[in-house]
């Protein structure tokens, strides 16, 4: 569509931005940095999310791999900006949060504290940090932020009128497990008899996290750590257009234990018009193993709902 | 602040229910409007504004406060009832409102800067930083801590911004961060966060099947119970799941909040007030616990520590009581 080439005659890959967000799930040290390397070597990605949001005390284990990581990244080319917690509780996890604000790169606030430890830096507001309104968009821009992720419940009115105003980018979750919950409790730590304190890392068994079903058989939750998500993907593929029609500028897939530069090339097709919504459909299905795909808090329905072909909704 | 007395919060689903919780002792009220602007936005509950002016009459003519809950999140283009819920809770005379969501914070901090500003626990503030971020953008008096916490946190917290704290004594265990739970939307449609209502009851079905019931959230079977249970109201977060091959409650049993044993404890820790949860709840309910607290805070407050037999338990959620976070290991 012409309507997506910007003026000064840059292309519609410029315009529409593909983000890998931060890795949820606890994999191996190793594992996480080849998953980066690889990322960094073959994905389409123009920005990554580096960085724990989950939980503190995974914390260590790739700390010593991350410099190395966000180097081969950055000499890709890519954007790297450092997630935070979701939710900051003890004065560790507080410190942590103080000295990345202080390191001085771009980070992804979740957690408020993190705009208090900030001080007015340039900064993203992640989608932990609950922006469902122009009020909340306004005042938070006051405030120095740059982008705004949104909230995974936002439906694509809320998207629409939250886009509206172009002194901020704007970044949508369109691939990956939906976070539904944040808790101080440790949900794949009691599922094992254990607490959060006593957890021997027992996340670290589920690279795609813990299913959950229902006592009738329906597979309906995930759990990782202290986070639950949704069990589909979101995939918001047959709504690519129409977000970039809204001047969504960034697009963000959220790590799954699949072919992530596969799906990264499935996406940036989309969005530069090569394949159709149909074909990159039946790629997509190709590379995640089954697990169904939701698209329902989009369409101002429940979070689990398949919402088959927006194009007949109402926009 | 530590402050010597501890102020007693208790909830008001009615105006019937603000007047039962005053005459039985409790020193603030805290109310909603009967619409979106409050989370808990069930039919049958809340004030329209010359209810709420009325409510606040009452209860200051007995020298005692009524704090007015606006703390839902706005949805986009739609902001104005929230707007409106903060003109109107200053109009009625309200002694503060609670709020979550940064617009309306901020559009409370520009109109009405006299009017009192808490912290809802919605706004999720779990940690110094986020209560002193809140304090310096909307000069909020006082925050609501999340049911995240152990009393030792809450504790150095208190000590660390020197802020009023108001936390949770009686009721409901959440055991997710609030205010950013979309579980419930996840399987009905309906936003707690901008519709107020969690496990909307119109989205509520218990259905029998082959000797047992199941309780049912949407499309979604959240319990399952046998002839003689009681089929427990289908809330997502205190269902009953399948992980690892066994069935359990994988996020919280149905069991209440009763911190009035610890009372001592939190009140070391310098808390201000303490808030019983429960605008949902009858008026029998609301008398019950606020009395058996106001004797145990009467109680503390000669040195006595309390002793109040805990007939609550009878009434706390599934028959069941836990400190939850404030005690350690509950995480």
């Amino acid at each position: 569509m012409k309507n997506n080439i910007v003026k000064d005659g840059s292309t519609k890959k410029r315009a529409s931005r593909l983000t890998l967000g931060p890795l949820f799930f606890h994999w191996p040290a190793e594992k996480r940095r080849d998953f980066y390397f690889r990322i960094a070597d073959e994905a389409a990605f123009d920005c990554v999310y580096l960085g724990e949001v989950v939980c503190s005390k995974r914390e260590s284990f790739f700390e010593e791999f991350l410099p190395v990581v966000a180097d081969r990244l950055r000499a890709a080319g890519k954007e790297v900006i450092v997630s935070t917690l979701a939710l900051v509780t003890s004065e560790r996890e507080r410190r942590a949060i103080e000295s990345h604000a202080a390191a001085g790169g771009l980070i992804e606030a979740n957690d408020v504290a993190c705009l208090q430890a900030l001080q007015k830096s340039a900064h993203i507001i992640g989608p932990f940090i609950n922006v469902f309104n122009e009020g909340a968009r306004d005042f938070l821009v006051r405030n120095n932020a740059a982008r705004i992720v949104l909230p995974v419940e936002t439906p694509a009115h809320s998207i629409g009128v939250i886009a509206k105003k172009k002194n901020v980018e704007i970044e949508v979750m369109v691939f990956g497990r939906q976070p539904l919950a944040v808790a101080m409790r440790c949900y794949h730590a009691r599922a094992h008899g254990l607490t959060k304190d006593s957890c021997q890392f027992v996340c670290s068994l589920n690279a795609d996290g813990l299913p959950v079903d229902t006592l009738d058989g329906q597979r309906i939750l995930t759990i990782n750590g202290t986070q639950t998500m949704a069990h589909g993907y979101v995939v918001l593929l047959n709504e690519l257009a129409q977000l970039q029609k809204m001047s969504i500028s960034h697009f963000r897939l959220s790590p799954q234990n699949v072919d992530m530069v596969g799906v990264a090339r499935v996406y940036r097709s989309v969005l530069d018009k090569n394949i159709v919504p149909e074909e990159a459909m039946l790629q997509l299905k190709t590379l995640t193993r089954g697990v169904p795909f939701v698209n329902g808090f989009f369409h101002a329905r429940e979070g689990l709902a398949w919402v088959e072909d927006n194009r007949k909704v109402a926009s | 602040m530590t402050s010597s007395y501890l102020e007693l919060v208790c909830p008001a689903g009615t105006p019937a229910a603000l007047r039962t919780a005053i005459d039985a002792g409790a020193d603030t009220v805290y109310c909603g409007f009967r619409d979106c602007t409050n989370a808990r936005n069930y039919p049958g509950l809340n004030f329209d504004q010359d209810e709420m002016a009325e409510g606040v009459a009452y209860a200051h003519e007995r020298g005692r406060k009524v704090l007015v809950a606006i703390n839902t999140f706005p949805r986009a283009g739609d902001e104005k009832p929230w707007h409106q819920a903060v003109d109107n809770a200053a109009n009625a005379g309200a002694d503060a409102v609670i709020l979550a969501d940064l617009g309306v914070l901020d559009y409370a901090t520009r109109r009405h800067p006299s009017l009192r500003r808490h912290l809802s626990v919605q706004a999720s503030a779990a940690n110094a930083l986020s209560v002193q971020f809140y304090r310096d953008h909307f000069d909020v008096k006082r925050v609501v801590l999340p049911r995240v916490l152990s009393v030792e946190d809450v504790a150095s917290l208190i000590q660390e911004t020197g802020m009023e704290t108001e936390v949770f004594a009686f009721g409901s265990v959440g055991p997710m961060s609030e205010g950013r739970c979309f579980l419930s939307s996840y399987i009905t449609g309906l936003s707690p966060t901008s519709e107020g209502a969690c496990a909307p009851a119109s989205h509520v079905a218990y259905k029998k099947e082959g000797g047992c019931t199941k309780s049912c959230l949407g499309n979604v079977t959240l319990n399952q119970f046998g002839k003689d249970e009681p089929a427990a109201y289908p809330t997502p977060c205190k269902g009953r799941y399948m992980a690892l091959d066994h069935s359990s409650y994988l996020f919280e049993e149905p069991i209440g909040l009763n911190a009035i044993d610890i009372l001592p404890q939190l009140k070391a820790a310098g808390v201000t007030a303490l808030k019983i949860e429960g605008r949902q709840r009858s008026r029998a309910y609301v008398a019950q616990v606020v009395s058996a607290f106001r004797k145990a805070l009467d109680g503390l407050a000669l040195g006595i520590a309390p002793t109040v037999a805990n007939d609550l338990k009878q009434i706390a959620e599934g028959g069941q009581e836990t400190f939850g976070a404030y005690k350690k290991g509950w995480r």
